[in-house]
């Protein structure tokens, strides 16, 4: 069986759930028998170098180059999961989607109590180089079609460990309630 | 304020399960429940604020900000919006000076939406402090602005217009319509008041459900379960404490019948409950009524008073020794789900009106934890008529598995709106033909929890069996654009009205009307319709009716008008989301930084 491709990416997230997936420990010996990475934070790829099977989608978008990525992703990948909280549901980052954009920026970069007052008055940081921030924290379904969800804040390692065995070798993932439980 | 808080709470003897009853007089004395007046009376109550909070804060009608001297709650139900509502609304906006859901600055006037207000054969109806008008026009609806402005009563505004037959009687006077279109042979039938009191004392309790069981009646509500095990649970049930209900919240937008039951035969109704303690061996019967239909209070008192006056009520009912039976009537608060009938039971114990887990049923532990019955107001009609002629002539009428008649509320689309009493086993074409409808699209068969027909199925009956239904048709015609102008009300209805106890219901009714608007904007995919329907098998899994059928407008529209959601998806690639717009995403962005 010729090795599955994986990308994987962190968007509007803390890479909690990249290192969560490095929690499967002794397992990545077995993970690499069956797959091969492409672009990933994991072998600091920067660009896809062919078409992927799995994409691995960390944090929902915040701004545009979340969305550029992620549709990159969707284009370059068989397979697109949402890992985590944030991928699914936008997570902590969406906290700010109940507060007007301008309101955000004004209290981070204008008028927080934290913004120390120097000789060159306070601006929004803006360039052609950063990213532009959306008006809202997006969930990744609300910008691409995702295939599967996985759950939790960070989904736990042996879950993806299954999801990926479950991905890689074709065979329905087993849920067992507990993981759905987080009370 | 200082004096009405502790007057009210003690005409009700300081019982916080009242509390709905403490909160209505004190609303209708105070106008409005601010935060002071609620933790004056928890603290009377010697209970927690909370608890008076979450009750407040559960039903449409109370109201925690002023909400104008006087209040407008126009109905926003399909039938309402097919009859011409758009431009009462902007009627009402314009005269009054705000948009609705606010209050006008000179805070004469509130202008706010309601759902179903049981009045679809009379649309757009409003209750304006709990007076009903109904049939409004954009040229009345200033003039009843202007008229409430220069200091005129509601009462004065609705002048001598009375509706027709106990709609006109004083106690009621109401411009309200019955449009009995047609009386059946159970219902709205002949009736002799007392009779079937007199009947029933000869026979033992237990061969008063024997009789039921044999007559195979069967709950009216829409469920359809067998009323004569229900009460036989409930006289097995332990404890000489029991209570019998009588359901009458119908809240099922586009049903009326219990309203015209209530205004001509009430004492029917009353007799009904009374047969049923009787069976099960309760002594309180409690009437439990949407708030919507509060102007029939003093009539539906002065009912019961007579029948007290004339032994048909009280202790020694008839002259029968141990035969004591009392009916108090319980108001809603506008909420759909307290027509479930274990919400309707924590509603009338003061509390939200939440469903509540089963088992135990409402028959073993119902009412303040005692056995209690749940009965449609149609369905104790039904019960008098079987003990006056008995099981063999209830079981001539129907069919195999539903014996007995159907009051029907027919709104919508054609010529003679009303009221319908109809053996079972109709078809939807007989129906249709009856009232006067013509090119027709679709018929919301029992209310927006029910089914959505298309023409290829106008052939089914109404039946048990077949199509049930709670008794509701709402008729559309082929002019209505059924995806916007029926199924988003109906789903945006259920968002609304959902308690929100159950994550499916609380969450998916919100993210159905969002994919469902989607659909409509002609951004949906093919992933959003195979979503809507995978959602519709997680919704079984709430806990009442109202989650488990939430899904129904869409799901069987999906099903039987599925031309209408493909001409709108887009077609082709769906893994990119066409409602996404970047563009429109930055512009906030764009124009922060503009300045600086």
């Amino acid at each position: 069986m010729p090795k599955k491709i994986i990308a994987t990416a962190s968007l509007a997230g803390c890479f909690g759930c990249h290192m969560s997936f490095l929690d499967i420990d002794e397992r990545l010996l077995d993970l690499i028998e069956l797959v091969e990475f492409d672009k990933s934070p994991f072998n600091d790829l920067k660009e896809f170098s062919r078409a992927c099977d799995i994409g691995l989608i960390e944090g929902g978008c915040c701004n545009d180059e979340n969305v550029h990525t992620l549709i990159n992703f969707r284009q370059r990948c068989r397979v697109l999961v949402a890992v985590g909280e944030c991928a699914i549901m936008g997570g902590l980052p969406s906290l700010r989607n109940v507060i007007p954009l301008q309101e955000c920026l004004a209290e981070a970069y204008l008028h927080g109590p934290t913004v120390a007052g120097g000789a060159t008055p306070n601006v929004i940081p803006h360039d052609p180089d950063l990213p532009k921030i959306l008006d809202r924290v997006y969930p990744c379904h609300e910008i691409v079609k995702m295939d599967y969800f996985l759950p939790g804040c960070p989904p736990r390692a042996d879950l993806i460990w299954d999801a990926l065995v479950a991905l890689v070798t074709g065979q329905e993932l087993k849920w067992p309630y507990a993981t759905f439980k987080f009370d | 304020m200082d004096k009405t808080i502790p007057a009210v709470i003690k005409k009700y003897n300081g019982d916080e399960t009242r509390l709905m009853d403490i909160l209505i007089d004190i609303q209708a004395e105070l106008g409005y429940l601010s935060d002071a007046t609620i933790a004056r009376i928890a603290k009377t109550l010697n209970i927690p604020q909370v608890d008076v909070e979450q009750t407040v804060s559960f039903y449409h009608f109370f109201a925690r900000e002023p909400r104008g001297r006087y209040t407008v709650y126009l109905n926003d139900s399909v039938v309402a919006q097919f009859h011409g509502r758009a431009a009462v609304v902007r009627a009402f906006e314009e005269a009054a000076g705000c948009a609705f859901g606010q209050v006008s600055p000179d805070g004469c006037i509130g202008l706010f939406d309601t759902a179903c207000i049981g009045m679809s054969d009379q649309e757009p109806a409003a209750l304006i402090n709990d007076v009903v008008f109904t049939s409004l026009t954009p040229a009345w609806a200033r003039e009843i602005v202007a008229g409430l402005r220069a200091g005129k009563t509601v009462a004065e505004l609705q002048g001598d217009r009375l509706g027709d037959g106990q709609n006109a009687h004083p106690l009621v006077h109401a411009m309200v319509c019955n449009h009995i279109r047609r009386r059946g042979s159970m219902v709205f039938d002949d009736y002799q008041p007392g009779a079937a009191l007199r009947r029933v004392v000869a026979l033992s309790s237990s061969e008063v459900i024997a009789q039921v069981k044999a007559a195979s009646v069967r709950g009216r509500g829409g469920a359809g379960f067998p009323t004569g095990m229900k009460w036989e649970f409930a006289r097995k049930a332990p404890g000489d404490v029991k209570y019998i209900f009588c359901n009458a919240d119908e809240g099922e937008p586009g049903t009326f019948k219990d309203r015209v039951i209530l205004t001509e035969l009430p004492q029917l109704v009353f007799e009904g409950m009374a047969i049923a303690g009787y069976a099960v061996g309760a002594r309180q019967g409690i009437l439990y009524i949407r708030n919507e239909y509060r102007y029939l209070r003093a009539y539906l008192e002065q009912v019961l008073s007579d029948m007290r006056a004339n032994n048909l009520l009280g202790p020694l009912i008839v002259g029968q020794a141990g035969f004591n039976f009392e009916i108090k009537i319980q108001y809603g608060a506008g909420a759909y789900v307290c027509g479930e009938e274990s919400a309707l039971i924590e509603s009338a114990e003061g509390k939200r009106g939440e469903p509540r887990d089963r088992p135990p049923f409402p028959v073993e532990k119902g009412y303040l934890q005692r056995p209690t019955v749940v009965n449609n107001v149609e369905t104790l009609c039904s019960v008098v008529k079987v003990i006056l002629n008995g099981p063999e002539w209830y079981n001539n009428l129907g069919t195999a598995e539903s014996k007995g008649t159907k009051v029907l509320s027919v709104s919508g689309d054609c010529e003679w709106p009303g009221i319908y009493e109809v053996v079972w086993g109709f078809s939807v074409n007989d129906i249709l033909k009856m009232v006067g409808a013509r090119d027709v699209q679709a018929v919301q068969v029992g209310g927006p929890s029910g089914a959505c027909i298309a023409p290829k199925e106008f052939n089914r009956i109404l039946a048990y069996e077949d199509l049930a239904t709670g008794g509701s048709l709402i008729i559309i015609g082929r002019q209505r654009d059924l995806l916007p102008e029926v199924v988003l009300n109906f789903a945006r209805f259920f968002r609304d009205e959902s308690c929100g106890s159950c994550v499916p219901c609380r969450a998916l009714t919100g993210m159905a009307q969002i994919v469902l608007e989607k659909i409509i904007a002609g951004r949906g995919t093919p992933t959003d319709l195979d979503r809507l329907s995978a959602w519709s098998a997680i919704m079984k899994r709430n806990r009442c009716g109202l989650g488990q059928t939430a899904l129904n407008p869409i799901v069987t529209t999906l099903k039987n008008f599925r031309g209408l959601y493909d001409q709108r998806i887009k077609a082709g690639d769906d893994r990119f989301e066409p409602a996404f717009d970047l563009a429109a995403a930055v512009r906030d962005y764009d124009r922060a930084v503009a300045g600086t």
